[in-house]
């Protein structure tokens, strides 16, 4: 109970500092739409090109966008200090991750429901009507990369070159979510749409597995 | 409010951490009695900061073991159970003080949180600036907030790290009565310094450190004295 009220109360203060100074939302919404421009302007792709190879330009820009992202969450807390003041003030350091990765996959699924009718518009892409599905593959997608993302962001904010650590760790590790999820928007952009059931399997299972191992050893994480 | 703060004794037993090769503390054993207020003096690097941050378990010691007497609160929990004023000021710029305060006595269970913050919040002197940000604040008020975070759950151990960085002498002042009032309570108070200061007058026993081992240890007038007043102290 004291994890959930402790979680709450932080995941709070994270939507508050990032409504006053929206500095994650802003970094992510320009890099996503710069990505999707280029490709577009660069390749000119057809229809059935976007329809190919467009959910994999989608899911790469969002993971290289994640990243941007979820550096800043651990580095914000050493600018003075505070990681220290939560681990004194928290019962359970597990709520200090679980409101991390809260906040880091709603910020995620909030850029990219606001993506999507850019990539739309860009790729010519038909959404309207797998858009729940698509919601459904967008949450559990970004809750793959938030959950290794906030842990790997808690090791690389103590590292030196920290900047360059975080993508070096976190790319591979989110390969299988990021094959997984690019297959189950591929099905559902297809012609007729189809869910692939055993992608989103597979990626259900890869967020259980990171998110039992971050519950396990989060604590560790934290340790100066 | 947190369950209220029982007196807490401090026992360090070898206490080794290094840092790669070199050794931060080395072999630190101490018994500190609830209550005792305790100068912790040295020269820059000597391990006063390592070992507050020990003794705050914020680090976790190569060797030794490090215990409460008694263990933790009526609770069980050890949230807000220890107070740290650290370098840092360690509150968020982008939240206003009143924000910052209100969001750790939520963390630490403390109810009724905005009457305690509203009492911390004049009591440092900071009421009046209660919805600025932090970040508009000077150093000297920062460190303010820094002391109210670490008082809201009533700690019945204060670690801290020169907490009169940065204060003016009024500030200086309020410091050591806030410090002696939790000293006359029985709160034990384990305090780094640097020479003699209306701070460091209030302990009732001086430690030095050199090169991460404790060289003195002394709760006699004229030789904590002495210990806090060597050079490079």
């Amino acid at each position: 109970m004291a994890l959930l009220s402790n979680a709450a109360v932080l995941l709070e203060k994270e939507l508050r500092t990032e409504y006053r100074s929206r500095e994650l939302l802003t970094t992510t919404v320009v890099f996503i739409l710069l990505v999707f421009m280029l490709f577009s302007i660069t390749f000119h792709p057809t229809g059935s090109e976007s329809q190919q190879f467009g959910p994999g330009l989608l899911w790469m820009a969002f993971l290289f966008a994640s990243s941007l992202m979820l550096q800043a969450c651990f580095l914000r807390e050493q600018n003075n200090d505070t990681l220290s003041a939560l681990r004194l003030s928290v019962s359970d350091p597990f709520a200090i991750f679980f409101a991390k990765l809260a906040a880091n996959t709603l910020f995620l699924l909030f850029t990219e429901l606001f993506m999507l009718p850019f990539f739309a518009g860009f790729f010519n892409v038909r959404i309207l009507h797998v858009l729940p599905q698509l919601f459904v593959v967008f949450f559990l997608g970004s809750l793959g990369i938030a959950i290794p993302g906030t842990a790997f962001s808690a090791i690389s904010a103590q590292a030196r070159m920290r900047e360059l650590m975080l993508p070096l760790l976190l790319l591979p590790v989110l390969t299988p979510v990021l094959i997984a999820s690019t297959e189950v928007t591929a099905g559902l952009l297809d012609s007729p749409p189809a869910m692939n059931y055993s992608g989103l399997g597979l990626v259900i299972g890869f967020d259980v597995m990171f998110l039992t191992a971050l519950w396990l050893f989060g604590e560790y994480l934290l340790e100066e | 409010m947190t369950a209220a703060a029982r007196p807490a004794g401090i026992r360090l037993e070898n206490i080794d951490k290094k840092y790669g090769g070199l050794y931060a503390l080395r072999r630190v054993s101490l018994e500190i009695a609830a209550g005792e207020c305790v100068a912790l003096a040295g020269r820059n690097g000597s391990g006063k900061t390592t070992l507050l941050r020990v003794v705050a378990r914020l680090v976790r010691p190569t060797n030794g073991k490090l215990t409460f007497v008694p263990a933790a609160r009526d609770n069980g929990t050890d949230a807000g159970a220890t107070g740290f004023v650290a370098h840092a000021t360690m509150v968020y710029d982008e939240l206003t003080a009143e924000e910052n305060l209100v969001l750790f006595s939520k963390l630490q269970g403390i109810t009724a949180p905005a009457e305690r913050v509203a009492g911390l919040l004049r009591e440092v002197g900071l009421h009046e600036r209660r919805t600025s940000l932090v970040r508009t604040f000077s150093r000297g008020m920062r460190q303010r907030m820094a002391i109210a975070r670490a008082l809201l759950g009533q700690p019945s151990v204060l670690l801290l790290d020169e907490p009169a960085t940065g204060l003016d002498p009024e500030g200086i002042t309020w410091l050591a009565s806030t410090l002696r009032g939790m000293r006359d309570t029985g709160r034990t108070v384990l305090m780094s310094v640097h020479g003699e200061s209306e701070i460091s007058a209030l302990a009732t026993r001086a430690i030095r450190l050199d090169a991460g081992a404790v060289i003195a240890d002394t709760t006699m007038g004229a030789n904590l004295r002495s210990i806090l007043t060597l050079a490079g102290a």
